[in-house]
């Protein structure tokens, strides 16, 4: 069975409804190309989920354009790790079991076997469903940027929900 | 790597993952730990395998769950799912506002 088409699903319904369109991104230029600077097993990697996860006691995400990030530390137990995002209709399951978009006991685990050399000690998270571009490029990425390049990581893991 | 598929072209990242899952389940299905374990090891692989600029590695995996996902995605009885928009932190739980935010 073919892949559902997102975009124009999501087009049509809100259009439907009355909603004016999402203004979707679309890249103009060729994808930004680095090659890797050392085997994946000596690279130190950063990850970003686009979640809205955050840990008990952190502030959670709002659903109007936030473009805060959140520091999850590795080791956080899975039980105390939550979600909010626009669209909770796709947390139930994280939620439930939080490897699900947030793949933190995964990552532990390649980590110990040596498939990657080291996740950076804190996991990143946004609330992905930012409808400003503008703001999406001027304060979300610098935010995620700054901060993997403080961590050093040599590659950046992306994990939308 | 992610699962909506006309998202990510039209991202255009350097090096992607695809699997044909419901959003929400990036890197797998709920207590899955094999499923969960699979597919982000295949996402961290892809850095090495990938030598393409703009590859979208298509990965073969097989949705167990429930029956016809995309029949209930593309379902359009269901209306407008999103949550009000505006600047209020919205908690998982009670008590994840009380830890934060105090009483």
């Amino acid at each position: 069975m073919t892949p559902i088409r997102y975009i124009d699903m999501i087009r049509e319904r809100y259009s439907r409804l009355g909603y004016p369109v999402y203004q979707w991104y679309r890249a103009e230029e060729p994808p930004a190309w680095t090659p890797l600077k050392k085997p994946l097993g000596e690279s130190r990697v950063g990850v970003l989920c686009t979640a809205g996860t955050y840990v008990k006691g952190q502030v959670a995400y709002y659903y109007k354009d936030d473009t805060s990030i959140r520091l999850i530390p590795k080791n956080t137990p899975v039980s105390e790790i939550r979600f909010s995002h626009l669209t909770e209709q796709y947390l139930p399951a994280a939620r439930k079991d939080p490897n699900c978009v947030f793949p933190i006991e995964p990552l532990a685990r390649l980590e110990a076997e040596g498939v990657v050399g080291e996740i950076a000690d804190d996991l990143l998270s946004c609330m992905g469903a930012v409808y400003s571009q503008r703001r999406t490029r001027e304060e979300l990425i610098p935010n995620v940027v700054e901060r993997f390049e403080a961590q050093g990581v040599d590659l950046a893991f992306l994990i939308p929900l | 790597m992610g699962s909506a598929l006309d998202i990510i072209e039209a991202a255009n990242p350097p090096r992607a993952v695809f699997t044909d899952y419901p959003l929400g389940h990036t890197t797998g299905m709920p207590d899955d730990a094999k499923d969960q374990y699979e597919l982000t090891r295949a996402g961290l692989e892809a850095f090495k395998t990938i030598v393409e600029p703009g590859t979208i590695k298509h990965l073969e995996r097989t949705w167990t769950l429930s029956g016809d996902w995309k029949a209930a995605a593309l379902d359009d009885s269901r209306g407008d799912e999103r949550s009000p928009r505006d600047e209020t932190p919205r908690y998982q739980y009670e008590d994840d506002r009380i830890a934060a935010e105090g009483d």
